[in-house]
Formats: C-alpha cells, structure tokens, sequence
C-alpha cells in the first residue's frame, strides 16, 4: 500500500484553539517535541505547571531568562521528573490549588532508564499528575547515545554498526499498566485529534496519568527534517508504535488500527538503519508483528471482559 | 521571658524525637522521607505527630531519599515548608539534590542523624556522611543534645526561609537520636510569632509563569553562585540574632560556637557534637586540678565561624581539635577548617595546632579518650606532623 492513499480527514476545529506556548525555543528542525508540547498545552491551558529534568526539552524551552513554555517551568535534575512534580503537585495540595495540571515532561532516557525507579514510586502512589514521556528513542541531548527505548538494531554513537544494539526496546506501556494507572496512552504528531483527545481525557482523569508520544528526532535518526510527521504517520501504519490507550492497568483500547505497512516502508528513509541486512528487517518485521499480535490479544480480553460484565 | 517559660511544656524526647517536635511545632507543610537507621524514630514520631496537626500537610512516603529530597524541593518550589530527615547512605544519595536545593536557593530543612559510611556497614556515629556533604551549600549546625536539635530545627527554619538556603541540622546516632532527656517544648504561639507562614520570595506562580533552573550561560552562572555565598555568610549573622531571640523568649541559646571556661587557658580543646557535652566534666576534672584548660563547642560548620575561631583561639598557645571525621589523605575535617582560619590571621606567634581523629563508627569516647588527647597535647611540645588516631 503506497503511502500517498492515506487521506486524513481536514478537522478546522482543531485550529480554534488558543496557544500558551510562544515561539523562538531551540529545537532543531524536525524536532517533535515542541509541536506535542503546543498541542497539549492548548488543551491543558495556563493552569499548568511543567516539570522538565535534564533533556533536550531543557534546552529547547530557552536559556535563562528566556522561556517558551507559556506556563510555570520548573528545571529538575535527570532522574527526579516524577518525583519533583509530586512534590510540586504536595504544595498544591497545601496550598488548595488541586485545579492546577502537573504535568512532568520527560524524555525516554529520564524515563525508560534513569528516572524509572522515581517513575514506578510516583505511579504506584498513584501521584496527581501527568507524566509525559516524549520517546526519541535515545539520549539526544548528549549526542545520540542508546536508552534502552532504543529499538533493535538501531545506530546510536555508543551502539555503532559493527556492534549494533540486540537487546529489545522496552515496554513502557507494559511497566504502567502493571502499576494499573488509571490512565496510559500513546500518541502520534501524526495524529494531533487523537493526541489532543488523549490530553483531555488525561485532564479530566485523576491521578497518575502517563502520555507517551513517539518524537522523531531528525538529528539523531539520520534524516531529513521534512519527514517529522511522515515518520510518526509510518510508525503508526507499520505498527512500530500503536496507538493505544490503558485503563486502569488492564482495559485496552486501540485507537487507530495501523495498516500493515511492510517496516521497511518506516526503516528506509531513517540513516540510523541504512546499514541494516534484509535478515535483519525480518527480524525486526517479526518483532513488531508480535508486538502488536500481543497488543491486539489484550484488547481483545479486554473487549471480552467487558461484555461479560453487562 | 517568665511568662513564656511558664508556658513551656516539657516532655521526655530522644534526639530523634526532638527533631520530630521541632518540625511540627515549625508547622511543615510537606514532609518526604525514606526510612534508615538511626534515623527512622523521625519519621515515625512525625507520622503519628503529624495526625494531630491542624493545619494542611502531606507526608510522602517516598521510594528513596533521593526522591525524598526531589519532592522537597519540588514541594519547596510550588512555595511550602518541606521537611526530611537521613543518614549516612541516604544522605550521600541525596547527595546530587543537595546542590539542587541549595543553588535553587529553597529554604528546605534536613536533620541528618551523623552515622559513618560503609562499607563495613556501621551504624553508629561520625560525621563522615554529613561533613563528605561540606560543599553543597548547606548550612550546617552540629547539636549537642535533644533540647538543642528541637529548638535547632526550628531556628533552622527561621534562617533558612531569612537568606533562602537549606539548612541540615546534625545529630549524633544513638548518643543524641536514641538517648532521651527533658526537653522543654517552646510554646506554639511564640513559635508562630518567631517563624510565621513561609513567604516565599518566588515559586512556581500560574499568574507569574517563569522558568528555574533551565540553562545558565558562563555570563550568568558565576554571579549566581556569588550570591549563595553571599546569603551564605549572611546566614550566620542572622542565625546569631536569632539565637540572641531565643534566648529572649525561651531563657536559653546555643551561639554559633560555644566556649567553656577558656578565658585564661592555655589549651583548648575544640569539639563539635555529643563529644562536646562529655569533654566539660574533663574540663571541669582538669581545672579542679588547677590546669588551664579550656573548650571550644564548634556548632555552625557552614557557614564556617572564622572570625569566633580567630577571636577564640588566636592567642591560645595551645588547640587540641577533636574529629571525629576523617578526610583520607588530608586529616580530620575540623582540623583543616581550623588551621585554614588561624592561617595567616595575626601577626606573630600563631596557636599550636593537634589533630586527633578518634570515635569512628560509633567507636565510644569516654572522659578518659578526652583526657588522653589533652594528656598527648600536653606532652608535646610541637605537633605531630601526622594526625594521630586515639584508639
Ligand atoms: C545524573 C545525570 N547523568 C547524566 C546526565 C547527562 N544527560 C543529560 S540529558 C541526557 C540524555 C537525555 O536523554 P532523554 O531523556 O532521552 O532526552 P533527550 O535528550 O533524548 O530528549 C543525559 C545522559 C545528567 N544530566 N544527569
Ligand atoms: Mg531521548
């Protein structure tokens, strides 16, 4: 199936929105993590506050005494996203403002690696917040080292192509739903209705709510800047990264069903991968065809229980 | 003065306990803590105080004491009074966020119950953990006995929220956190007037939005860091009155270091911590004997009293200094403070000094330890060039 018949329905309303974050930050070009951060915020609004540990989004919100974010920004250190914002969220709680959003924003390193121990205490406590894991897929911020959200096979500068990464990515969504968080979604720029619709719904929600949206990162992915949305749309079709949502750790709901679209399709036009085998792409192929067999069973229990419940 | 005093409830407390006491009667707003011996009865005397409390508070049972300090400063940031409580191994992972707060410049107060590192594990007493913590731009204040880590932390509160820089109050393990005494509880409402509601002088504000702590250019960075030391050195001109207060309403203080009879003495001996309430029954054995020897109780570590040293200590031909500490390579820690002081502060005849690293991993130091040291002192004409270690 060739790409250019996906024909995405025009929806106007989502222009009807007010912005909170300004323009002039630091991203690269092609970098999604401002466009995901505009989209949330113009469903979070100004009562927010943002809580950002060492990441490229520490340095693409602006240098001192700059600030794009709009809305308060409290800085952290690397591994502390979700536990500072629980602190900040314990203040709040003080001090009577329970309407405010916390919102901790975090790359995948601050979340897959070091920051997960923080991550798992906050989820379990069930802290009032919305953690956002923007997932670029390895250290950026310090040249493009492997995370373990790192896929398979990938070039990084501390995985090179004589000693690629074997070991699997992660499972995010899999870890939160153990903790049965009220709430865990993916996103995709791709799909900025379905990202909008999943911030408000983790606005409305309390308690520990996780967003995790896939973030290309030109720079680091060997690849053309033009291409941002167009990963993130492949992602979907090819099933690298599905987009679903977790309710209360164990109902699965699929949001967009991804085509089938050979991986190849999403591999070819990323530098990270141009030294990979054709036996190599089948493994990978193999790897996400399993993922989302995997992803479907869980939605399809979950459709089962629910209608044994009525 | 009577007045309150008659007001004073008085109870017994473990160091521990006091420290409990002095965070309520602070009115902490946000308590994250992470349990480890010998600091536990903290937490566990603030659990259950804190239910009592009838003003609104959140105590985080935190998975670490690294994220226990996260959400203090998290907690201290949105504009509220945090409070914790470690030791040893928990205060050296905290170690990272310890600069965060102070160079957020958050008013956070942190009692550290004094236990040495492992390995071999040890839980008992020295100041290893928190003297290995020099740098961090914590105020430190080393206590003497229950009463003074009650009334400690609550004057902690009082100087930090003054100057914007956490302060870490220190005990001894088991000597101080498990040994009880009478500890006069100061009246709440004197406490209130002395250390009204945080006002915090910035916080994460939704009708202000700014951003703290982002990228800090080499044309920024270093004035930043000359105001902490700045606030730093103020810190201690405003812990004096507010000791000088205490003294006001409650008819007793501590000073920032404490002479005992030192006027005429031609010894001094310099202690900090419990060891310091043990060494005034040798002082007072030896001056029975007619010896001149006096003691210098060192409580404000940073920032650090050179002008009291050198006022206290110049012209004393002899300075025993006890440290209970060790900076591998480089003697004891209270040693090299005090000869940094001395150096060059007059002209002529400086003091001699002697270094004496003693009471590792909790290792007791009795009347007869002290006496020793002031014995060897007294022998020698000349220091050692070594530190001598006093078993
Ligand atoms: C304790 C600690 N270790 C290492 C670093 C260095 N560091 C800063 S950002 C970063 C990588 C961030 O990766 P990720 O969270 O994926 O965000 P990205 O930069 O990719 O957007 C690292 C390793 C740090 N700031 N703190
Ligand atoms: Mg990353």
């Amino acid at each position: 199936m060739a790409l250019t018949t996906f024909t995405p329905k025009p929806n106007f309303d989502l222009l009807k929105v007010e912005d909170v974050s300004s323009p002039g930050h630091l991203a690269c070009p092609g970098c999604g993590i401002m466009p995901a951060y505009r989209t949330a915020l113009q469903v979070l609004g100004k009562n927010t506050i943002i809580v950002a540990p060492a990441c490229c989004f520490a340095v693409v919100d602006g240098p001192f005494p700059y600030s794009a974010a709009g809305v308060p920004f409290m800085h952290c250190a690397f591994e502390t996203a979700a536990a500072s914002a629980a602190g900040v969220r314990a203040a709040l709680e003080v001090l009577g403002r329970d309407d405010t959003n916390v919102v901790a924003w975090a790359g995948d390193g601050g979340t897959f690696d070091i920051g997960l121990q923080a991550l798992s205490a906050s989820a379990e406590r069930n802290e009032d917040m919305i953690y956002v894991c923007y997932d670029n897929e390895a250290y950026m911020n310090t040249g493009i080292q492997r995370s373990s959200a790192t896929p398979r096979m990938a070039w990084t500068t501390t995985t090179p192509q004589q000693a690629p990464k074997i070991e699997y990515k992660k499972d995010l969504g899999g870890i939160m739903a153990a903790h049965r968080i009220p709430y865990f979604a993916t996103a995709s720029l791709a799909h900025p209705e379905d990202m909008m619709a999943k911030f408000r719904k983790a606005k409305e929600l309390r308690g520990f709510r996780m967003i995790h949206y896939f973030c290309p990162c030109p720079t680091g992915w060997k690849t053309d800047a033009r291409y941002m949305v167009k990963l993130d749309r492949l992602a979907v079709q090819t099933k690298v990264f599905p987009l679903y949502e977790v309710f209360g750790g164990r109902r699965y709901v699929l949001n967009v069903a991804s085509e089938g679209l050979p991986v190849s399709e999403y591999l070819k036009i990323q530098g990270r991968f141009s030294h990979l085998q054709p036996e190599d792409i089948k493994l990978i192929q193999q790897e996400v065809n399993d993922n989302y067999e995997e992803l479907l069973a869980k939605v399809d229990h979950s459709n089962r229980q629910r209608s044994n419940d009525t | 003065m009577e007045q309150a005093l008659r007001e004073e409830k008085a109870l017994l407390l473990s160091g521990n306990q006091a420290a409990a006491y002095g965070a309520y009667l602070s009115r902490v707003q946000v308590i994250a803590a992470y349990p480890i011996t010998p600091q536990t009865t903290i937490i566990e005397t603030l659990a259950d105080i804190m239910t009592k409390a009838d003003w609104k508070h959140k105590f985080i049972n935190v998975e670490s004491e690294h994220s226990a300090m996260a959400c203090c400063i998290g907690a201290s940031m949105g504009g509220v009074r945090a409070y914790t409580a470690t030791s040893a191994q928990g205060l050296a992972l905290m170690h990272e966020l310890l600069h965060w707060a102070s160079g957020a410049r958050l008013p956070i107060v942190l009692v550290n119950v004094n236990r040495a590192m492992a390995p071999g594990w040890s839980i008992w007493s020295d100041q290893n953990d928190s003297l290995s913590q020099r740098d961090t731009g914590w105020i430190q204040l080393y206590c003497e006995s229950p009463q003074e880590v009650l009334d400690t932390v609550i004057q902690g509160f009082m100087v930090a929220e003054k100057v914007n820089v956490p302060v870490m109050v220190v005990e001894d393990a088991f000597i101080l956190s498990h040994t009880s005494e009478v500890v006069e509880l100061p009246d709440q409402a004197v406490i209130d007037r002395m250390l009204p509601p945080r006002a915090p002088a910035f916080r994460l504000d939704m009708e202000q939005p700014a951003a703290f702590g982002g990228l800090l250019g080499p044309e920024y960075y270093q004035e930043v860091r000359a105001k902490l030391h700045k606030a730093m050195e103020e810190a201690g001109r405003v812990l004096v009155n507010v000791d000088a207060l205490w003294q006001k309403n409650f008819g007793r203080s501590y000073g920032i270091v404490e002479p005992y009879r030192c006027e005429d003495a031609d010894l001094v001996l310099v202690t900090s911590g419990a060891i310091s309430s043990t060494s005034k029954i040798v002082i007072d054995q030896l001056r029975r004997q007619g010896r001149k020897i006096g003691r210098l109780k060192i409580k404000l570590f940073r920032p650090f009293p050179f002008q009291e040293i050198q006022r206290l200590l110049g012209d004393v031909p002899k300075v025993a200094i006890i440290d209970r500490n060790c900076s591998y390579g480089h003697h004891g820690i209270f040693f090299q403070e005090i000869k940094s002081a001395l150096y060059g502060s007059k002209k002529g005849d400086r003091p001699k000094l002697y270094g004496y690293i003693l009471g590792l991993g909790g290792r007791d130091v009795t009347i007869n330890t002290l006496r020793q040291v002031i014995d060897l002192t007294s022998e020698r004409d000349e220091p050692d060039p070594e530190t001598i270690w006093v078993k």
